[in-house]
């Protein structure tokens, strides 16, 4: 009987250690995710460059921007510090160390600052992400050449530039305030940012007021008949619909059939919307339903209507779970990237939008662009930009919890 | 001059409209409080009458414009095709939507349009002209309209008049009318959806794209190659799918129900409040960086794991893209079981308790056999989430359709043919394109299927302790 008895507590103890391990390899796999993205997003932070002396002397006021050869300064302000180097590839390949954006910012900072015409100054460039990744010690120097991106000579020339002591590493202002970009060191997901924040709030304006009204209207106008029977079983499916399916309603509603423009937020938050709303009215129809009905009896025992019933007393009580439904149902759409692939908002843009109508791309798909890139240094950049739509997704999801915990009546 | 700017004349009508539903609101309500300061016995409350009036001038314009709105491309197809050269309908379509983006977006003025020979100098005045005849007909009706609206309703209030009782009504009306939205929503998926699957099987035949085993949309350039047509075999991508599905609720059902199993019958309230955010994170967390972590992290391991062991893994193998899905999966599975085991009767476990069973026995004889259907249906959805989901496949998972059961091997699903058919541009006539549509309709029903099967199961267990 006893050792019965211990046989069946031991199988008592393996069943919550079962339970338990389930729920530490969860908590693994959360830390491993969390863990490797902020391992590989450190190189992102911060960029090596170098200040380079540029001399305008030769430039005098009267030149037209366009005229002057900022390109050419770079080059011959660059090799100054290797006069040996003579071939033109050779030359050539000492110039791709830094980045192909020097010469656009050393024009966008003559054009802000023309006083430095003339003068000798010294202006802090980019390298590339080739170098950059050098320098930050992820190159392998011992293996063979063909299988690092740098050759020898290239690994000497930024040696010696270090040796210099021009050469410093800086954070990255380009990975929080640009927008995309070919070359991984001027990339940046603030266009993303941007573009994700417009189609939200498309989002927010459409799903919000049609999803509290539907729930309003099904929970206390509706009539109990086939048609609104029929509207709920509906909205509960639409629930499980796969994302995906939002984008080919949207590709061949909104952008085949109404000739919608492609990449723009508009038509995202649109589609983003359809999927929103019965997240919304699900959430609404419940936080309804938890007012108790006294609430109810005693406004229409007072002679209200019964919309100043829903106005005036139940909307104002169920307003803290169904604010909490909606930030819960955008917070997804924040980091839905699916349907935006459907409906072109995946295009290369460069340009931070600032309207409905901009092209523009999103936060989640920016990663998926970033993640499909060959570049080894868009990795970092990848993991820095999932680490802040993860900050973000928290801290979305942090303001419904205090906002529930805060204005949540308890009857 | 040159300007046909249909977005800023539609806004300049929306606001007028807005101020005149203001401006007649402040009217009636103040002649509504004007009845009230004399002691007259108004029947509805001021506001009421303010409501009455806006809403009868401002509705059905605001209703027009959306309208417009939908329709201004066909508007402007309808203005602009006309005035064209023939040459440039000739063209084809593509140069129409050229100038037509011209005019959509305003970028300067049909000058521009002019300059590249689009359009004649005296065509262009004739196009201004007509969008100005037809402007001033179509805009400022609009705002007509609403004043003429506000005027009657205005017209009809007196002091008996019951404004209260047709506000709400109006009112219900337009609720009942976003009700309809998220059925419009179905709608528009089912028959989008129906529509271009009906075209993709006039081009490829219906028992080719349901038993064909071979998979490869690439349409030849030229149309004399050989397999010119492209193969649309479906089977391997279900195959494909049901593969990584089936990795990923190997991972998700005994982890979910082992976690809702722990989080509902031993943890302590304390544990419980620090264990549960774990899985709402896990929850939380969007599906790209799922993807991103199984192409980056979680493939190279899968890999490097298969050849210590001496096997070969494809980088891309379904294995590392179920893995990682099935993690993504657990907290729907956990929560919802969570759900169902504590709806079981207090009493059932507390008899079980009694008559001498440990915990472990009471969970395993007891509340999971009476949470059975609940278990089985969040496993139901679960699946579904698992078949549906798109980007995790589409970043970790590979191209090619192969028809295969090794989880060690790489294949494609579903979602990620229809993304890779639709992402760039594509032509809406090609088979090609068309044949994302008939995936997505057997994705939707699939999904459908398993929600309503779902929804079934749960309701009868309901039936059971009610």
């Amino acid at each position: 009987m006893s050792k019965n008895l211990s046989i069946r507590h031991r199988a008592e103890k393996r069943f919550i250690a079962y339970g338990f391990i389930s729920l530490i390899l969860a908590a693994t796999m959360l830390a491993t995710i969390i863990g490797s993205m902020i391992y590989r997003s450190i190189p992102a932070y911060t960029n090596y460059s170098i200040d380079l002396e540029i001399n305008m002397t030769e430039i005098s006021a009267e030149d037209e921007f366009e005229d002057i050869n900022f390109r050419g300064i770079i080059r011959s302000s660059l090799f100054s510090f290797f006069p040996e180097v003579e071939s033109r590839s050779d030359k050539r390949k000492l110039f791709k160390l830094i980045s192909s954006s020097a010469s656009y910012t050393l024009r966008d900072f003559i054009i802000e600052n023309p006083s430095y015409i003339n003068k000798k100054f010294y202006f802090n460039v980019l390298f590339t992400d080739d170098s950059d990744i050098f320098y930050k010690g992820y190159v392998d120097t011992s293996l063979s050449e063909s299988e690092r991106r740098l050759d020898d000579q290239e690994v000497a020339w930024l040696n010696e530039l270090k040796n210099t002591g021009r050469v410093k590493n800086k954070i990255s202002k380009n990975l929080f305030l640009n927008g995309d970009s070919r070359e991984p060191e001027v990339a940046g997901f603030w266009g993303a940012t941007i573009g994700s924040l417009i189609t939200i709030s498309v989002t927010l304006l459409l799903s919000f007021p049609i999803g509290v009204l539907t729930a309003i209207y099904l929970e206390n106008f509706a009539v109990k008949n086939r048609i609104t029977d029929f509207i709920e079983v509906n909205i509960n499916n639409l629930a499980a619909v796969p994302s995906i399916i939002f984008g080919l309603l949207g590709l061949a509603v909104f952008i085949n059939f109404f000739g919608m423009p492609r990449s723009i937020p508009l038509v995202g938050g649109l589609v983003l919307s359809l999927m929103t709303l019965p997240t919304i009215i699900i959430a609404t129809r419940s936080s309804l339903q938890s007012v108790p009905p006294s609430i109810r009896e005693a406004a229409l025992a007072m002679g209200a209507s019964e919309m100043q019933v829903v106005f005036q007393h139940l909307l104002p009580s169920a307003l803290p779970g169904i604010f909490t439904g909606t930030i819960i149902g955008l917070a997804r759409a924040f980091g839905e990237s699916a349907p935006l692939l459907l409906i072109g908002m995946v295009a290369f843009i460069v340009d931070i939008p600032s309207t409905f109508t901009d092209p523009a791309t999103a936060l989640p798909v920016q990663i998926y662009i970033w993640a499909d890139s060959p570049e080894r240094a868009f990795v970092a950049k990848t993991s820095a930009a999932t680490l802040i739509l993860i900050g973000l997704l928290i801290l979305i999801n942090l303001a419904a919890v205090l906002l529930r915990k805060r204005y949540e009546v308890k009857w | 001059m040159w300007r046909i700017d249909i977005n800023t004349d539609l806004l300049i009508s929306l606001s007028l409209i807005i101020v005149s539903g203001l401006l007649s609101f402040t009217l009636a309500k103040q002649r509504a409080v004007f009845y009230l300061r004399n002691n007259e016995p108004l029947r509805s409350m001021p506001i009421y009458h303010g409501l009455y009036v806006s809403l009868w001038s401002t509705l059905l314009p605001i209703f027009l414009i959306i309208f417009l709105l939908f329709f201004k491309d066909s508007y402007l197809n309808y203005l602009v095709i006309p005035f064209l050269s023939e040459e440039t309908i000739d063209l084809g379509i593509d140069e129409i939507l050229y100038v037509k983006s011209f005019l959509i977006n305003n970028i300067s003025s049909l000058s521009t349009l002019i300059s590249s020979g689009f359009i004649s100098e005296g065509d262009a005045n004739l196009l201004v002209e007509k969008y100005q005849e037809t402007r001033v007909i179509s805009f400022s009706s609009l705002v007509l309209l609403s004043i003429i609206l506000s005027f009657v309703s205005y017209k009809k209030l007196s002091v008996r008049y019951d404004a209260r009782r047709r506000v709400e009504r109006i009112l219900k009306f337009i609720f009942f009318v976003f009700s309809t939205i998220a059925v419009l929503t179905t709608v528009g998926i089912i028959f989008s959806l129906i529509f271009e699957t009906l075209r993709f099987f006039s081009q490829v035949g219906f028992f080719d794209f349901v038993f064909g085993t071979h998979w490869s949309p690439q349409t030849a350039i030229r149309e004399d190659q050989v397999g010119s047509s492209g193969s649309f075999g479906a089977i391997p991508l279900f195959t494909g799918t049901l593969l990584i599905t089936a990795v990923a609720m190997s991972i998700a059902a005994p982890l979910g129900l082992y976690s809702a199993i722990f989080l509902s019958q031993y943890a302590k309230p304390k544990t419980r409040d620090f264990l549960k955010p774990i899985l709402e994170i896990l929850a939380g967390i969007p599906t790209v960086v799922y993807g991103f972590f199984a192409a980056l992290t979680v493939g190279p391991f899968v890999r490097s794991c298969g050849e210590y062991i001496g096997l070969t893994v494809a980088t891309e193998s379904a294995l590392a893209a179920g893995l990682v899905m099935g993690v993504m999966i657990i907290p729907y599975v956990s929560s919802l079981s969570d759900d169902v085991m504590t709806a079981v009767p207090l009493s059932l476990r507390d008899g079980s308790l009694a008559l001498g069973a440990t915990k472990a026995e009471t969970v395993k004889k007891v509340i999971i056999p009476a949470a059975l259907p609940g278990i089985v249906s969040a496993l139901l959805l679960a699946i579904s989430r698992a078949i549906g989901e798109t980007m995790i496949v589409v970043m970790a998972a590979g191209l090619a359709a192969n028809l295969t059961a090794n989880p060690l091997s790489a294949v494609t699903t579903v979602t990620v043919q229809i993304v890779t058919l639709l992402v760039g541009d594509q032509e809406f006539d090609s088979a090609k394109t068309l044949a994302a549509f008939a995936l997505g309709l057997m994705l939707f029903v699939i999904t459908l299927a398993l929600n309503v099967f779902a929804m079934i199961i749960v309701r009868r267990y309901r039936e059971r302790y009610e």
